[in-house]
């Protein structure tokens, strides 16, 4: 074989072998071996604060819902960007960073979303690794679940009226994944998969509280859906209560 | 432009008859049908659109079925646009199918009735692509070749509708040689060619696979092409009717069709950011936008067409002899 139809060869090799990489979603991420045991209450901390906002808020939007009669004629506003006096609700607030070391046992109870009058209850949840969420349709039309992960595949399953609530778990976690519904195009939420149970959702209040962690150093995450993320590094002592206090600004 | 002839000899007449591969006896029921099947094509663009426009595109998660049935769902939300969609692409692939038996019946030219298979196969690929795309979460590339292969077979059913019009069932009456590089047959090519891209990068686009960059800066070689492919017809071929016509229909198109590019951009990309859903002034300049996409391409074919079929190129051969002819 001549050197040209070696070169030939491997490059072709080469490439096939590129080609024939799986394409298949990324391995999940590394599991914890040490079972995380919950402080006692001499020692458990608890992270607190509040989120606020400052800047224009733009007025929100009416949501038009007459293409579907059974939507009901309750005026709804855009909940994407909820602000009370300076407040920020709708936040998600988590440990980032500070139990990589640890492995949690989801809860037993599931996770309820709601679709209801057209919308979903809550706009922003949380759920645990391997816990099950439900969605429930409790209108009397058709809705559609299609959740858009980047991690994991997406999916979108149709919900009759009265149907049986669509179960479903996450082996792999991530961070504000997009819900909507392809019937009523207004219908949006973000659900969060996360490996722990140390995690929030502000209220009209803006504020959140997470309890129950051991001593130690953490990065707490607010991540808002419009409003994009902020993190602080945190230490606290054994039984110590801090405050931490978000503030985001309107995006140009 | 002479045809390939063969003579025949008509049962009942006295006289032969010549048979040419290029002309058929005028079939007005024929051309009505054709006329007819572009324009339900034109309505399933436009009903396509709205299904992306109101982002219903799986409103009905399955396919061929529509939620597991073949019955008629409740045509509310969403629905009402996919699956008044897939109806209507229903419709129009019967009357594709008829137009395709008739054209085998009653044209007698061999090169349409293969224009005719070709745009039935290419309306049951753009089926199925529809049902590709939806099983799997709609793929920017698979809804865009789903938006390509509609407009293609758009620009076919449009081609057969001309083509079986009174003035093109007959012998080409008037040429004229084209003298020009580029020739005008290349320019018209040129033309639906970037037509095409636009229309690829339009659709990743509205299909979320692709910003919007790469197809408001190819709108300006569409601006170029188009409007340096109707100058020239307009100059130097203008007493052609079936050239200048659809040159000055391809400048009218296009003006309008960068308009409203311009404001689907307002309503879409800097004002609909946070639209809460898809806003009206939004859902109907882009669908405006797309239809017009289609005429426009549809346009630009029936102009390479017509070129192809009364601008032969000026070629010069080099004969045996060494001399050089000049021959049309």
């Amino acid at each position: 074989m001549n050197r040209f139809a070696r070169v030939t060869l491997l490059v072709g090799l080469s490439c096939f072998s590129f080609s024939c990489k799986s394409k298949d979603a990324p391995p999940v991420a590394h599991r914890a071996t040490k079972p995380f045991t919950p402080p006692d209450a001499a020692t458990a901390s608890t992270i607190s604060g509040t989120i606020t906002f400052s800047g224009g808020i733009p007025s929100p939007q009416k949501i038009e819902m007459s293409q579907d009669p059974a939507c009901g004629s309750t005026i709804n506003l855009d909940p994407s960007l909820i602000v009370n006096n300076g407040d920020l609700a709708n936040v998600f607030v988590y440990v980032k960073e500070g139990l990589e070391d640890f492995s949690f046992t989801p809860p037993a109870r599931p996770v309820t979303i709601a679709q209801k009058d057209c919308r979903y209850e809550p706009h922003i949840a949380a759920a645990m690794v391997d816990q099950t969420v439900e969605f429930d349709n409790e209108d009397d039309t058709t809705h559609n679940v299609h959740m858009m992960p980047r991690e994991i595949r997406q999916w979108n399953e149709s919900q009759m009226p009265g149907a049986a609530p669509i179960e479903k778990k996450f082996d792999r976690p991530e961070i504000m994944i997009p819900v909507k519904c392809n019937q009523h195009p207004w219908m949006r939420m973000n659900l969060s998969v996360v490996p722990h149970p140390f995690f929030a959702v502000t209220g009209k209040d803006g504020k959140f509280s997470i309890a129950g962690l051991p001593p130690g150093t953490y990065t707490i995450a607010a991540v808002h859906e419009r409003l994009g993320e902020h993190d602080t590094k945190v230490t606290v002592s054994p039984r110590e209560s801090k405050i931490v206090d978000f503030h985001f600004k309107s995006t140009p | 432009m002479a045809g390939k002839l063969s003579a025949g000899q008509c049962q009942r007449c006295k006289e032969p008859i010549l048979r040419s591969s290029l002309t058929t006896p005028y079939n007005k029921a024929h051309h009505y049908y054709a006329v007819f099947t572009a324009f339900a094509t034109f309505l399933v663009i436009i009903a396509g659109a709205l299904v992306t426009s109101n982002d219903a595109g799986l409103a009905v998660p399955d396919w061929p079925t529509s939620f597991h049935t073949f019955r008629m769902p409740r045509m509310v939300g969403g629905v009402l646009y996919e699956h008044g969609h897939r109806m209507l692409a229903g419709f129009t692939i019967l009357l594709t199918l008829g137009i395709t038996i008739y054209t085998l019946a009653v044209d007698r030219r061999g090169w349409m009735k293969k224009l005719a298979i070709a745009g039935l196969g290419t309306i049951l690929v753009q089926a199925v692509l529809g049902g590709i795309t939806v099983l799997n979460l709609l793929p920017p590339a698979v809804s865009t070749a789903h938006a390509l292969v509609g407009q293609t077979f758009f620009c076919i059913a449009v081609a057969i509708a001309i083509l079986t019009g009174r003035k093109y069932t007959g012998e080409v009456e008037k040429t004229a040689v084209d003298r020009r590089r580029p020739s005008l047959i290349a320019l018209t090519l040129l033309s639906v060619f970037v037509l095409y891209v636009q229309l690829i990068l339009g659709g990743m686009f509205r299909h979320k696979g692709l910003s919007w960059e790469p197809h408001v800066f190819n709108a300006a070689a569409v601006a170029i092409v188009l409007t340096w492919t109707s100058v020239r017809v307009l100059s130097y071929y203008s007493a052609l009717e079936s050239l200048r016509r659809p040159a000055i229909l391809m400048l009218g198109l296009l003006m309008a069709q960068l308009c409203l590019g311009f404001i689907s951009f307002l309503t879409k990309v800097v004002w609909g950011t946070n639209a809460v859903q898809p806003l009206p002034m939004m859902v109907w300049s882009t669908v405006a936008h797309v239809a017009m996409g289609a005429l426009l391409l549809a346009t630009a074919v029936v102009l390479a067409i017509q070129a192809w079929r009364q601008v032969p190129v000026l070629q010069e051969q080099a004969v045996r002899t060494g001399t050089k002819a000049v021959t049309a």
